[in-house]
C-alpha cells in the first residue's frame, strides 16, 4: 500500500529536486573564473539527459549518440558562417530540428533491430555523418572545422561573453532547465510509463498491444533533437565547431557519463557530467601526462562495484538505512 | 595500378583485419559479451614485437611468437580476474568496463613507450618485391596472404573438424543447452579468449605496416573491427573471414580512387547489410 503510494506520488516535485540549480547559480558566483569550464559542463550535462532518455528510460543501447550533437553543432555553425544566421535562439531551434528530423528518419530504420546489430547500425550511422563532414568541406570546413563563429546578442539583450563566459553560462543553464523540465514531464507521463515497460519486457508490451515500435521512434526524435539542442549550444558557447563534434570518442564520453552518474535516473546525467569532467579536468592539470590512465582505471572500478553508477550507489545506501528503521 | 595488384593489396588488408577480428567474434558470440578493449590487444601485440626486436634482437617470426604468448597469457590473467566477474552483467556495464580498460591500454603504452606510431622493422626477405610469373608484387602482401588464408583453414579445421570446434559451435548456438550436457562453457571461454587475443596480438604486429602502430590504435579502428564481426556474423570463423575480405579490399579501392573520405561507403554499406539481415551475412538468427 506504501509503495503504491509512493508510486502514485513520485513524480511531484520534491525540496531537494531545487538542490541542482540552487547550485548552478551558487557555481555563478563562487567560481567566475571556472565558467567556461561550467557552461561546458552544463552543456554536457544536456547531451547526456538527452541519451539517458532513450538508453535509461527506452532501453535504447546506442554507439552513435554523437551524431545528433554533431548535426545539431554544425546546423548552428553552418547557418552562422554560410547564411549569416547568427540569431542564437533561432539556431538552436533548428539545430533541434535538424538533427530531430536525422533522429527521424534514422530511428525509423534502425529502431527494428537490437543488441549488438543496433549498437553497430547507431555507430555506422554516426560514423556516415562524421564522413559526411569531413567530405562536404565547403559547407563545414572539412577537417578543420569552422573556427571563430560570431552571434548576435541573446534575446537580443545580452551579448556573448568572451571573456568570462557570463551569459554563456546562464544562457546554457536556463536552457537545460527547460530540457530537464520537458524530460522529467515526459518520463514520469503514460508515454514515459510505457518507455520503462519496453525497456523491462518487450514482448509483454506487445501482447498488451503497446505500439512499442511508434513509441521508440518517437522518443529517439525527442532525444536526437535535444540532443541536437546540446550540439547547437556546444557551438554557440564555445565559437567552433570541427568533426570532434560528432566522432566515437563523444559518443563513449557520454555514454560513460551517464553510466557513471547511474542511467535510467534523470539525476544521473547531472552527477554523471559533473564528476566525470571535474574528475578529468584535475586529473589532466595535476597529471598531464598520465591522466589517462586514472580515467581508464576509474572506468574499470566503476564498472566492476558501483555498475548503476554513484545514484545507484546514494540509493543503495539509503534504502539500506531506510530499512533499518522500523516501519 | 592494375586490376589484380589491387585484389592482392586488398586481400592483403583483408587478412589482417581478419586475423585481428576472429577472435573478438567468436568471444562476442560464446557469452555476449561486447569487448571495445579488443583492439587493445592487437595494439599490445605490435608492442610486444617491435620491443622485443629492438632491444632484445629478437628475429620477426620469433617476436610474433612471444607477442601471440605474451599477449594470450595477460588475457588469460584479465579474463579471470575481472571479464568474468561481468558475464551476467548489463551491456552497459560490459560496455564501460571495455572502454576502460582500453584507456588504461593506451595510457599505459604512452607512458611506457610513448606517444609516437612505431615501425615494424620487417627483416630483409619480407622487404621487396616477390615475381609471381604474371606480376611482381610486394613481398609481405604475399606472406600475409598466405598467413591469412593458413589461418583460415587452421581455425576452420580446429572449428569443424575437433571436438572442441564442435563445443564451441553448439555454446555459439545455446550456452545453456550445452552447459546442461556437461560442458565446462566457462572454460571453453578462457581458451578461447585467450587465443583469439593471441591471434589479435598477431594481427596487430602483422599489420603495424597496414594499419599502422600508435598508442590510440584500439580506439582508432575498433569501428572497423566492430564492423567485420557485424557483417560477418557472431561465432562464424567463415562468416568473419569473408566479411574482413570484403571490407579489407574495398577499404584499399576506396583509399586509391577516394583518397578522402572514401570510407563513407563502407558504412553505408554495412548500414545496408546490416538492416538487410541483422544477423549479419553468415550468423543464425538469434532466440
Amino acid at each position: 500500500m506504501k509503495a503504491a503510494h509512493e508510486f502514485a506520488r513520485r513524480h511531484r516535485l520534491q525540496w531537494w529536486e531545487a538542490l541542482p540549480w540552487l547550485a548552478g547559480i551558487a557555481v555563478f558566483f563562487v567560481f567566475p573564473n571556472y565558467l567556461a569550464f561550467s557552461t561546458q559542463v552544463v552543456v554536457t550535462i544536456l547531451f547526456a539527459l538527452s541519451l539517458d532518455l532513450v538508453l535509461g528510460y527506452a532501453g535504447i543501447v546506442t554507439l552513435g549518440h554523437a551524431a545528433f550533437f554533431g548535426a545539431g553543432a554544425y546546423t548552428v555553425g553552418i547557418l552562422a558562417q554560410q547564411f549569416n544566421w547568427n540569431e542564437p535562439l533561432s539556431g538552436l531551434a533548428a539545430a533541434a530540428l535538424v538533427a530531430g528530423a536525422i533522429g527521424l528518419a534514422s530511428g525509423f530504420v534502425l529502431l527494428r533491430t537490437h543488441g549488438l546489430t543496433l549498437l553497430m547500425l547507431t555507430l555506422c550511422t554516426m560514423a556516415l555523418l562524421e564522413q559526411a563532414a569531413n567530405m562536404g568541406a565547403a559547407w563545414t570546413g572539412g577537417f578543420d572545422g569552422m573556427p571563430g563563429l560570431s552571434f548576435q546578442k541573446i534575446l537580443g539583450l545580452f551579448s556573448f561573453d568572451v571573456l568570462y563566459f557570463r551569459s554563456q553560462y546562464l544562457y546554457s543553464l536556463a536552457l537545460l532547465l527547460l530540457a530537464f523540465a520537458l524530460v522529467r514531464t515526459l518520463v514520469y507521463s503514460s508515454f514515459g510509463q510505457s518507455l520503462t515497460g519496453i525497456r523491462e519486457n518487450v514482448r509483454r508490451m506487445h501482447a498488451v498491444g503497446a505500439p512499442v515500435r511508434a513509441r521508440l521512434i518517437v522518443v529517439y526524435t525527442v532525444s536526437a533533437a535535444l540532443a541536437g539542442l546540446a550540439g547547437g549550444l556546444f557551438a554557440q558557447t564555445t565559437g567552433y565547431v570541427n568533426l570532434a563534434v560528432l566522432g566515437l570518442e563523444r559518443a563513449a564520453g557520454v555514454l560513460i557519463i551517464l553510466i557513471l552518474g547511474g542511467y535510467g535516473r534523470l539525476y544521473g546525467a547531472i552527477i554523471g557530467a559533473i564528476a566525470y569532467m571535474v574528475l578529468e579536468h584535475l586529473l589532466a592539470k595535476a597529471y598531464p601526462t598520465t591522466w589517462q590512465l586514472g580515467i581508464g582505471v576509474t572506468l574499470v572500478a566503476v564498472a566492476l562495484y558501483v555498475p548503476n553508477g554513484i545514484l545507484g550507489l546514494a540509493e543503495h545506501f539509503w534504502r539500506k538505512r531506510s530499512g533499518k528503521r522500523p516501519a | 595500378m592494375d586490376f589484380l595488384s589491387i585484389v592482392l593489396g586488398g586481400c592483403a588488408a583483408g587478412m589482417v583485419l581478419f586475423i585481428v577480428s576472429v577472435g573478438l567474434s567468436v568471444t562476442m558470440g560464446l557469452m555476449g559479451f561486447i569487448n571495445l578493449a579488443h583492439g587493445g590487444f592487437a595494439m599490445l601485440g605490435g608492442y610486444v614485437i617491435v620491443l622485443a626486436m629492438k632491444h632484445w634482437g629478437l628475429g620477426f617470426v620469433a617476436a610474433l611468437a612471444l607477442a601471440f604468448v605474451a599477449v594470450a597469457a595477460l588475457s588469460v590473467v584479465l579474463e579471470r580476474l575481472l571479464y568474468a566477474r561481468l558475464y551476467r552483467a548489463a551491456e552497459l556495464t560490459q560496455v564501460l568496463f571495455t572502454i576502460g580498460l582500453a584507456f588504461v591500454m593506451t595510457a599505459a603504452v604512452t607512458l611506457v613507450v610513448g606517444p609516437e606510431t612505431q615501425v615494424v622493422p620487417l627483416p630483409a626477405w619480407l622487404r621487396g618485391q616477390t615475381d609471381l610469373g604474371f606480376l611482381q608484387y610486394r613481398t609481405y602482401s604475399l606472406v600475409l596472404i598466405v598467413v591469412g588464408v593458413v589461418l583460415v583453414i587452421g581455425l576452420w579445421l580446429g572449428f569443424e573438424r575437433t571436438r572442441f570446434g564442435a563445443r564451441i559451435r553448439a555454446a555459439v548456438d545455446n550456452r545453456r543447452m550445452v552447459s546442461s550436457l556437461g560442458v565446462d562453457v566457462n572454460r571453453l571461454f578462457t581458451v578461447t579468449f585467450a587465443v583469439g587475443s593471441g591471434l589479435a596480438a598477431l594481427g596487430g604486429g602483422l599489420g603495424a605496416e597496414i594499419l599502422g602502430l600508435d598508442p590510440n590504435y584500439p580506439l582508432r579502428y575498433l569501428v572497423y573491427f566492430l564492423i567485420v564481426v557485424a557483417v560477418g556474423g557472431l561465432g562464424r570463423v567463415t562468416g568473419v573471414f569473408v566479411a574482413a575480405l570484403l571490407i579489407g579490399t574495398l577499404d584499399f579501392v576506396l583509399k586509391i580512387y577516394f583518397p578522402k573520405g572514401g570510407t563513407i561507403f563502407i558504412y553505408a554499406l554495412t548500414l545496408a547489410l546490416l538492416l538487410w539481415r541483422p544477423q549479419g551475412l553468415f550468423g543464425r538468427r538469434g532466440p
